[in-house]
């Protein structure tokens, strides 16, 4: 993601700082929020740029995170530009108004800085959150560094407000691991990012006095489906979007953002499936990996919904074996729900990849390249003997 | 839902709905006529009609027709028939009618 | 301070402009809720944005394709509402401020029932008082969820019959007292709190003025006979709203700017028998065997009301 030229200044930002930044540059009409561990650094930030004039935004430290969203919705459909963020529990807690904001094609930014679910209490990172509500009419993108989720947070304005779109979006950063370390991020100049993110033009605003519109009214059998179709539509259309205004951030800043990333993937035997901030780990491996003569590389998915099976198949087919690393503990289905969707992506296209799924660094417990290492390991075995059993496996468990 | 439940609605495909399951057109609940709810229908002597405007003013349904702040009848194609005007009436100038025994009387509002 | 009501109200006046809750709304016939808005819409003379959260309001007057609101009007969900109208009140204040729209005063209302504001909303409505948003919550209070089928609520007086707390052979209705929700939010010290009936419509629409005049949150509290679910003919609407002041069950009070005043004296009280005479939900308190709860409860009423007057002399005028 390095750019050829600077074209902002490299600060040492932990995550969290970094999301409070853009946030500061884009400086939203309306950000409601409730601090909760691992996001409230984004909210203490902000609020120190309210305290001193950096931003004119209406700030509402609310009471919690349903009535966070509740009031971010309020706020769009008064024609504002509204911001959030949180994660795990607070995600959870918002779970109902998430399918409001998308099925009223509301543009709210939120970044969720992943944190397992209870119980047991753990304030660290898992997916649980971003990916229990995967399902909720959110665009979802995932970042990998600092700088990743700076710019996946000026990029989601961009994204959410277009015309074609106006779906909500998630932007989501490992808790912990990117929200609470330190790493330069190269930031805009002010004037530049208030020129990328322009200004939102709304439709339909409730302060549009002359014009009322009643929103919310209750449908029931005949009207209820036709309502739920455009959503489809609009997520449909957000890949071209989003890899419209990935190339357009490119040329701002020189680097591109795209759905998938591929790591020394083009000539891969065996490949790992990744989101997140892991992807640095699988990185160092791989590395290690192809010294070693093994063909090995990534697949980073940098957008989840809407799940780019188009570009994922493309990548990894003709692999020899895949294995997807998840950060979930999800119950019931024969796998994590990224392998479902790469699954269901290789049969309907015939591919016919071997696949195997991990479930790794629950709790935010690490994940480190040695092991990733093991996984390729496992991979390459799965080529010679052509078994895959068990398909679900355990990275990092004591498992005894 | 039957005909009758639907009103006078067309029924939309849903590229011809508006976006976010909005209505724009405000107040268009008046093409939903909740008269034929009514059993029992409000009669207004307005000889003796004191406009004071308790009527229009209790009535649950905005239903008491006033035109230059006088009373002039109940817009029947709202009104439920709830009896309530006629129990505040303070001269008791509303009389509550079986829709019954008016309906040989047609369209009288 | 203590803000007065601009002007005198007007029936005549008033009676000539539009209804902001056009008819063809489906309340149930003699339903108060359509008698209060209107009286609560009639008395303000700015433009409006309405929220509702879930209720029978909220069903009955926006069901696709059909809307009742002639003003901005928006249902999020159940629990939300004081949040809702504080984003809204929030973007107001932000595009008002960076000329995104057009500078004009804009009032914000919502019109909750008593289950969305006691129980299921009150987190999200005490915390939108405590930011001190400026917006007018009325709570349209029948005492119970009437929109799922007479739920008790925690505005369900002791005793009552509702389908959750059935008369049966071994408990007679609602076990728990009601929770004082009016003194709840003065707790919160915001401008002006007060409770109202539409049968004293002109105490009602003179509140509402008080209330959407002052810079900051208010609250009403208003009274709304069910028929349906407090078991009554619907022409009893407003008779049974005045029955509820004389009998002391709904005082018509207000706390304005920390002064109490109570705004209704009953003379003499009518005796709280009456009250339950009046309804079907309290049809079993009627019984002989059941005296000792009608004792109970109309020390409790009393109780309550000699606690209002107390206040009322403490933080007078």
């Amino acid at each position: 993601m390095s750019g050829n030229r600077l074209k902002g200044e490299l600060k040492a930002l932990e995550g969290d700082n970094a999301v409070a930044e853009a946030m500061r540059q884009i400086n939203p009409d309306v950000v409601a929020a409730y601090p909760i561990t691992p996001q409230t650094e984004i909210v203490m930030t902000f609020s120190e740029f309210v305290a001193n004039g950096l931003v004119d935004t209406e700030f509402l430290a609310v009471e919690s995170e349903h009535a966070a969203l509740s009031a971010c919705i309020g706020a769009a459909l008064a024609g504002a530009r509204a911001l959030t963020a949180t994660c795990g529990p607070g995600l959870a807690l918002m779970w109902e108004m998430l399918w409001i904001a998308s099925s009223w094609r509301l543009p709210i930014i939120m970044n969720v800085v992943n944190r397992a679910f209870s119980s047991p209490l753990n304030i660290l990172c898992s997916h649980d959150d971003a990916m229990g509500s995967r399902d909720a009419g959110w665009i979802q993108l995932y970042a990998e560094s600092q700088q990743e989720a700076y710019d996946n947070t000026l990029q989601a304005v961009r994204i959410a407000e277009h015309p074609d779109i106006l779906l909500p979006v998630m932007c989501c950063l490992d808790g912990f691991v990117l929200g609470h370390t330190l790493e330069p991020v190269e930031v805009l100049p002010d004037e530049v990012v208030k020129e990328w993110a322009g200004t939102y033009n709304p439709c339909y605003s409730l302060l549009d006095i002359d014009h009322p519109v009643t929103y919310g009214a209750a449908d029931f059998t005949d009207y209820y489906f036709e309502h739920k179709r455009p959503q489809w539509e609009a997520m449909e259309r957000a890949p071209k979007v989003i890899l419209d205004i990935g190339e357009e951030f490119g040329k701002v800043t020189g680097r591109y953002y795209h759905l998938v990333d591929s790591y020394r993937l083009d000539d891969a035997d065996v490949a790992v499936v990744v989101l997140g901030a892991t992807s640095g780990a699988v990185r160092v491996a791989v590395d290690r990996l192809r010294k070693n003569g093994i063909k090995a590389g990534m697949l980073k998915l940098r957008c989840f919904r809407p799940f780019p099976a188009q570009q994922v198949v493309q990548a990894l087919q003709g692999k020899k074996a895949v294995a997807i690393l998840e950060r979930v503990a999800f119950f019931g289905a024969e796998a994590s729900p990224v392998f479902l969707e790469v699954a269901t992506a290789f049969y309907l296209r015939g591919v016919s990849t071997k696949l195997i799924n991990y479930t790794y660094g629950l709790g935010g417990r690490d994940t480190v390249p040695g092991q990733i290492c093991g996984v390729f390991q496992d991979l390459i075995d799965i080529t010679q003997t052509g078994k895959t059993e068990p398909i679900f496996r355990y990275l990092g468990l004591r498992d005894f | 839902m039957s005909d009758r439940l639907r009103g006078k609605m067309p029924e939309k495909g849903w590229k011809e709905l508006p976006i976010r399951g909005l209505i724009i057109e405000p107040g268009n609940s008046v093409n939903y006529e909740t008269g034929s709810w009514r059993a029992l229908r409000p009669i207004i002597n307005l000889e003796k009609c004191p406009h004071c405007m308790f009527c229009w003013l209790f009535c649950p349904d905005g239903s008491i027709i006033v035109k230059n702040s006088q009373v002039t009848g109940v817009d029947l194609r709202y009104c439920k028939g709830c009896g309530i005007c006629a129990v505040e009436c303070p001269r008791q100038v509303i009389t509550m009618v079986e829709e019954a025994e008016v309906a040989k009387e047609t369209n009288v509002w | 301070m203590v803000v007065e009501a601009k002007t005198r109200i007007n029936l005549r006046e008033i009676s000539n402009k539009e209804d902001k809750l056009a008819p063809g709304h489906r309340l149930c016939l003699g339903c108060a809720e359509g008698i209060v808005v209107r009286q609560v819409l009639h008395a303000i003379d700015y433009p409006v944005v309405v929220c509702s959260p879930t209720g029978c309001l909220e069903i009955c007057t926006g069901l696709f394709p059909y809307t009742a609101w002639r003003v901005p009007w928006v249902h999020s969900a159940f629990e939300n509402a004081a949040s809702t109208i504080a984003g809204v009140e929030a973007a107001y204040r932000a595009l008002k401020r960076r000329g995104k729209i057009e500078d004009r005063v804009i009032k914000f209302v919502v019109f909750a029932g008593d289950g969305a504001t006691y129980d299921i909303g009150l987190q999200w409505l005490s915390g939108a008082l405590e930011r001190g948003h400026t917006f007018l919550y009325i709570c349209l209070n029948n005492e119970a969820y009437m929109n799922t089928g007479i739920q008790r609520s925690s505005a369900t007086l002791k005793w009552t019959w509702t389908t959750t707390t059935p008369v049966g052979k071994v408990i007679p209705g609602k076990k728990e007292s009601r929770k004082d929700m009016t003194a709840i939010i003065a707790a919160h010290n915001i401008p002006y709190v007060a409770q109202a009936a539409p049968h004293a419509w002109r105490d009602l629409m003179t509140k509402v003025r008080k209330a959407i005049a002052v810079d900051g949150p208010s609250f009403i509290n208003i009274l709304c006979p069910c028929v349906r679910g407090w078991r009554y003919n619907s022409k009893d609407t407003i008779a049974i709203s005045k029955l509820a002041a004389d009998t002391c069950v709904w005082p018509l009070y207000e706390v304005d700017h920390g002064i109490w005043r109570l705004n209704y004296k009953p003379s003499p009280q009518r005796p709280l028998t009456d009250w339950f005479l009046s309804q079907g939900r309290f049809s079993h308190l009627v019984a002989p065997d059941n005296a000792n709860l009608v004792i109970e409860l109309q020390q409790c009423i009393d109780q309550e009301w000699a606690k209002l007057e107390k206040l009322c002399q403490c933080f007078a005028d």
